[in-house]
Protein backbone atom coordinates (compact mmCIF):
# COMPACT_ATOMS: atom_id res chain seq x y z
CA UNK A 1 0.00 0.00 0.00
CA UNK A 2 1.43 3.34 -1.02
CA UNK A 3 1.38 6.39 1.23
CA UNK A 4 -1.11 8.06 -1.11
CA UNK A 5 -3.51 5.10 -0.88
CA UNK A 6 -3.23 5.05 2.91
CA UNK A 7 -3.87 8.79 3.09
CA UNK A 8 -6.97 8.69 0.85
CA UNK A 9 -8.30 5.61 2.63
CA UNK A 10 -7.96 7.43 5.95
CA UNK A 11 -9.69 10.52 4.52
CA UNK A 12 -12.53 8.36 3.15
CA UNK A 13 -13.14 6.54 6.43
CA UNK A 14 -12.70 9.57 8.71
CA UNK A 15 -14.76 11.97 6.56
CA UNK A 16 -17.63 9.48 6.23
CA UNK A 17 -17.72 8.69 9.95
CA UNK A 18 -17.37 12.34 10.95
CA UNK A 19 -20.09 13.27 8.45
CA UNK A 20 -22.54 10.76 9.88
CA UNK A 21 -21.66 11.81 13.44
CA UNK A 22 -22.43 15.46 12.53
CA UNK A 23 -25.67 14.34 10.86
CA UNK A 24 -26.65 12.52 14.04
CA UNK A 25 -25.82 15.59 16.13
CA UNK A 26 -28.04 17.71 13.84
CA UNK A 27 -30.95 15.27 14.18
CA UNK A 28 -30.58 14.94 17.97
CA UNK A 29 -30.66 18.75 18.25
CA UNK A 30 -33.98 18.81 16.36
CA UNK A 31 -35.44 16.23 18.71
CA UNK A 32 -37.40 13.04 18.26
CA UNK A 33 -39.81 12.95 15.30
CA UNK A 34 -43.23 12.05 16.70
CA UNK A 35 -45.58 13.47 14.08
CA UNK A 36 -45.39 11.53 10.81
CA UNK A 37 -47.81 13.68 8.81
CA UNK A 38 -46.31 14.89 5.53
CA UNK A 39 -46.47 18.58 6.45
CA UNK A 40 -44.72 17.93 9.78
CA UNK A 41 -42.03 15.82 8.10
CA UNK A 42 -41.53 18.55 5.50
CA UNK A 43 -40.96 21.12 8.29
CA UNK A 44 -38.54 18.71 9.98
CA UNK A 45 -36.40 18.40 6.83
CA UNK A 46 -36.58 22.14 6.24
CA UNK A 47 -35.21 22.78 9.74
CA UNK A 48 -32.65 20.00 9.33
CA UNK A 49 -31.13 21.46 6.17
CA UNK A 50 -30.85 24.89 7.81
CA UNK A 51 -28.77 23.51 10.68
CA UNK A 52 -25.03 24.12 10.76
CA UNK A 53 -24.28 20.53 11.84
CA UNK A 54 -26.25 19.22 8.84
CA UNK A 55 -24.33 21.46 6.43
CA UNK A 56 -21.05 20.35 7.97
CA UNK A 57 -22.25 16.74 7.60
CA UNK A 58 -23.03 17.23 3.90
CA UNK A 59 -19.61 18.80 3.34
CA UNK A 60 -17.79 15.96 5.11
CA UNK A 61 -19.81 13.26 3.32
CA UNK A 62 -19.00 14.96 -0.01
CA UNK A 63 -15.28 14.95 0.89
CA UNK A 64 -15.56 11.25 1.80
CA UNK A 65 -17.36 10.45 -1.45
CA UNK A 66 -14.83 12.21 -3.69
CA UNK A 67 -11.84 10.81 -1.77
CA UNK A 68 -13.35 7.35 -2.33
CA UNK A 69 -13.86 8.01 -6.06
CA UNK A 70 -10.27 9.23 -6.36
CA UNK A 71 -9.04 6.15 -4.50
CA UNK A 72 -10.93 3.85 -6.85
CA UNK A 73 -9.22 5.43 -9.84
CA UNK A 74 -5.78 4.08 -8.94
CA UNK A 75 -5.90 1.78 -5.92
CA UNK A 76 -6.54 -1.97 -5.81
CA UNK A 77 -10.33 -2.23 -5.54
CA UNK A 78 -10.25 -5.67 -3.90
CA UNK A 79 -8.34 -4.14 -0.99
CA UNK A 80 -9.76 -0.63 -0.80
CA UNK A 81 -13.52 -1.39 -0.74
CA UNK A 82 -13.29 -4.03 2.04
CA UNK A 83 -11.01 -1.69 4.01
CA UNK A 84 -13.74 0.98 4.12
CA UNK A 85 -15.80 -1.44 6.26
CA UNK A 86 -13.65 -0.16 9.15
CA UNK A 87 -16.00 2.87 9.06
CA UNK A 88 -18.33 0.91 11.40
CA UNK A 89 -15.63 0.69 14.09
CA UNK A 90 -14.48 4.31 13.64
CA UNK A 91 -18.14 5.40 13.75
CA UNK A 92 -18.60 3.44 16.99
CA UNK A 93 -15.65 5.27 18.56
CA UNK A 94 -17.04 8.61 17.36
CA UNK A 95 -20.48 7.78 18.79
CA UNK A 96 -18.92 6.96 22.15
CA UNK A 97 -16.54 9.90 22.49
CA UNK A 98 -18.32 12.64 20.51
CA UNK A 99 -22.00 11.81 20.97
CA UNK A 100 -21.83 10.26 24.45
CA UNK A 101 -23.62 7.06 23.42
CA UNK A 102 -23.11 4.15 25.79
CA UNK A 103 -21.89 1.15 23.80
CA UNK A 104 -22.49 -2.12 25.61
CA UNK A 105 -20.13 -5.11 25.02
CA UNK A 106 -22.89 -6.72 22.88
CA UNK A 107 -23.04 -3.66 20.65
CA UNK A 108 -19.24 -3.54 20.25
CA UNK A 109 -19.22 -7.24 19.39
CA UNK A 110 -21.98 -6.66 16.82
CA UNK A 111 -20.10 -3.71 15.30
CA UNK A 112 -16.90 -5.77 15.03
CA UNK A 113 -18.74 -8.70 13.37
CA UNK A 114 -20.60 -6.40 10.93
CA UNK A 115 -17.31 -4.74 10.02
CA UNK A 116 -15.58 -8.08 9.33
CA UNK A 117 -18.61 -9.44 7.48
CA UNK A 118 -18.97 -6.38 5.25
CA UNK A 119 -15.24 -6.54 4.46
CA UNK A 120 -15.66 -10.20 3.38
CA UNK A 121 -18.75 -9.49 1.27
CA UNK A 122 -16.90 -6.67 -0.49
CA UNK A 123 -13.90 -8.81 -1.49
CA UNK A 124 -13.71 -9.26 -5.24
CA UNK B 1 -37.36 0.27 26.79
CA UNK B 2 -40.69 1.46 25.56
CA UNK B 3 -42.29 -0.74 22.93
CA UNK B 4 -43.41 2.09 20.63
CA UNK B 5 -39.86 3.42 20.27
CA UNK B 6 -38.47 -0.01 19.43
CA UNK B 7 -41.28 -0.67 16.93
CA UNK B 8 -40.82 2.59 15.04
CA UNK B 9 -37.04 2.10 15.05
CA UNK B 10 -37.47 -1.35 13.46
CA UNK B 11 -39.91 -0.04 10.84
CA UNK B 12 -37.42 2.64 9.83
CA UNK B 13 -34.53 0.16 9.77
CA UNK B 14 -36.51 -2.01 7.31
CA UNK B 15 -37.19 1.08 5.13
CA UNK B 16 -33.50 2.09 5.28
CA UNK B 17 -32.36 -1.36 4.17
CA UNK B 18 -34.97 -1.56 1.37
CA UNK B 19 -34.30 1.94 0.01
CA UNK B 20 -30.50 1.75 0.20
CA UNK B 21 -30.24 -1.68 -1.44
CA UNK B 22 -32.85 -1.00 -4.13
CA UNK B 23 -31.23 2.38 -4.81
CA UNK B 24 -27.83 0.79 -5.37
CA UNK B 25 -29.34 -2.00 -7.50
CA UNK B 26 -31.19 0.56 -9.69
CA UNK B 27 -28.03 2.66 -10.10
CA UNK B 28 -25.99 -0.37 -11.08
CA UNK B 29 -28.68 -1.53 -13.57
CA UNK B 30 -28.66 1.96 -15.08
CA UNK B 31 -24.88 2.14 -15.36
CA UNK B 32 -24.65 -1.40 -16.81
CA UNK B 33 -27.17 -0.38 -19.47
CA UNK B 34 -24.99 2.61 -20.37
CA UNK B 35 -21.94 0.36 -20.50
CA UNK B 36 -18.28 0.74 -19.58
CA UNK B 37 -17.33 4.38 -19.21
CA UNK B 38 -14.41 5.81 -21.16
CA UNK B 39 -14.07 9.51 -20.80
CA UNK B 40 -11.41 10.82 -23.16
CA UNK B 41 -12.66 14.33 -23.81
CA UNK B 42 -15.05 16.94 -22.45
CA UNK B 43 -17.49 15.88 -25.18
CA UNK B 44 -17.45 12.28 -23.86
CA UNK B 45 -18.25 13.57 -20.39
CA UNK B 46 -21.20 15.64 -21.65
CA UNK B 47 -22.47 12.60 -23.60
CA UNK B 48 -22.08 10.37 -20.53
CA UNK B 49 -23.92 12.80 -18.26
CA UNK B 50 -26.66 13.05 -20.91
CA UNK B 51 -27.09 9.28 -20.88
CA UNK B 52 -26.95 9.08 -17.08
CA UNK B 53 -29.61 11.72 -16.49
CA UNK B 54 -32.02 10.42 -19.10
CA UNK B 55 -31.95 6.86 -17.75
CA UNK B 56 -35.10 5.77 -15.89
CA UNK B 57 -33.10 3.36 -13.72
CA UNK B 58 -30.75 6.13 -12.60
CA UNK B 59 -33.65 8.39 -11.60
CA UNK B 60 -35.28 5.54 -9.70
CA UNK B 61 -31.94 4.93 -7.98
CA UNK B 62 -31.62 8.61 -7.03
CA UNK B 63 -35.21 8.67 -5.72
CA UNK B 64 -34.66 5.51 -3.64
CA UNK B 65 -31.43 6.92 -2.17
CA UNK B 66 -33.15 10.22 -1.29
CA UNK B 67 -35.85 8.23 0.55
CA UNK B 68 -33.03 6.31 2.26
CA UNK B 69 -31.43 9.58 3.43
CA UNK B 70 -34.79 10.87 4.69
CA UNK B 71 -35.45 7.67 6.71
CA UNK B 72 -31.87 7.69 8.03
CA UNK B 73 -32.30 11.30 9.23
CA UNK B 74 -35.68 10.62 10.86
CA UNK B 75 -34.53 7.52 12.76
CA UNK B 76 -31.40 9.33 14.01
CA UNK B 77 -33.66 11.97 15.58
CA UNK B 78 -34.21 9.43 18.37
CA UNK B 79 -31.96 6.38 17.92
CA UNK B 80 -28.20 5.98 18.56
CA UNK B 81 -25.89 6.29 15.57
CA UNK B 82 -23.95 3.29 16.92
CA UNK B 83 -27.24 1.34 16.77
CA UNK B 84 -28.60 2.47 13.39
CA UNK B 85 -25.40 2.22 11.37
CA UNK B 86 -24.48 -1.44 12.10
CA UNK B 87 -28.15 -2.53 12.35
CA UNK B 88 -28.77 -1.33 8.80
CA UNK B 89 -25.86 -3.40 7.43
CA UNK B 90 -28.46 -6.02 6.42
CA UNK B 91 -28.39 -4.15 3.10
CA UNK B 92 -25.08 -5.93 2.42
CA UNK B 93 -26.92 -9.21 2.94
CA UNK B 94 -30.01 -8.36 0.90
CA UNK B 95 -28.15 -7.36 -2.27
CA UNK B 96 -26.24 -10.66 -2.77
CA UNK B 97 -29.31 -12.69 -1.73
CA UNK B 98 -31.46 -10.91 -4.32
CA UNK B 99 -28.65 -11.43 -6.85
CA UNK B 100 -28.49 -15.12 -5.99
CA UNK B 101 -32.17 -16.04 -5.78
CA UNK B 102 -33.76 -13.62 -8.27
CA UNK B 103 -31.01 -12.88 -10.78
CA UNK B 104 -29.23 -16.25 -10.67
CA UNK B 105 -25.84 -14.73 -9.77
CA UNK B 106 -23.23 -16.98 -8.22
CA UNK B 107 -22.23 -16.05 -4.66
CA UNK B 108 -18.67 -17.20 -3.78
CA UNK B 109 -18.06 -19.08 -0.47
CA UNK B 110 -16.18 -16.15 1.09
CA UNK B 111 -19.24 -13.95 0.53
CA UNK B 112 -21.53 -16.54 2.15
CA UNK B 113 -19.20 -16.46 5.18
CA UNK B 114 -19.43 -12.64 5.22
CA UNK B 115 -23.24 -12.75 4.94
CA UNK B 116 -23.46 -15.13 7.91
CA UNK B 117 -21.11 -12.99 10.05
CA UNK B 118 -23.07 -9.79 9.21
CA UNK B 119 -26.34 -11.48 10.23
CA UNK B 120 -24.90 -12.49 13.62
CA UNK B 121 -23.55 -8.95 14.13
CA UNK B 122 -26.86 -7.31 13.15
CA UNK B 123 -28.82 -9.59 15.53
CA UNK B 124 -26.38 -8.70 18.37
CA UNK B 125 -26.71 -4.95 17.75
CA UNK B 126 -30.49 -5.10 17.34
CA UNK B 127 -30.72 -6.77 20.74
CA UNK B 128 -29.27 -3.67 22.44
CA UNK B 129 -31.26 -0.58 23.47
CA UNK B 130 -31.81 1.71 20.43
CA UNK B 131 -31.28 4.85 22.50
CA UNK B 132 -28.72 5.25 25.30
CA UNK B 133 -28.48 9.05 25.48
CA UNK B 134 -32.00 10.07 26.48
CA UNK B 135 -32.36 11.20 30.09
CA UNK B 136 -35.35 9.25 31.32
Amino acid sequence: MTLRTALFLAITVLANSAGEICLTRAMKNLGEVKNFELAALFRFFQRAFRSGWMRLAIGLLAVGFFAFLALLSWADVSFVIPATASTYVVGGLGAKFLLGERLSPARWAGIALVSVGVALVCTG
Amino acid sequence: MDFGLRLKTYIFLVLIVLFSSSGNIFLSLGMKQIGAVRVGSAMDLVKLLGEVFTSGWIWMGIAALLFFLACFMVVLSWADYSFVSPASASAYVLVPLVGHFLLGEKVPPLHWAGITIICVGVVLVRGTAPNTTREE
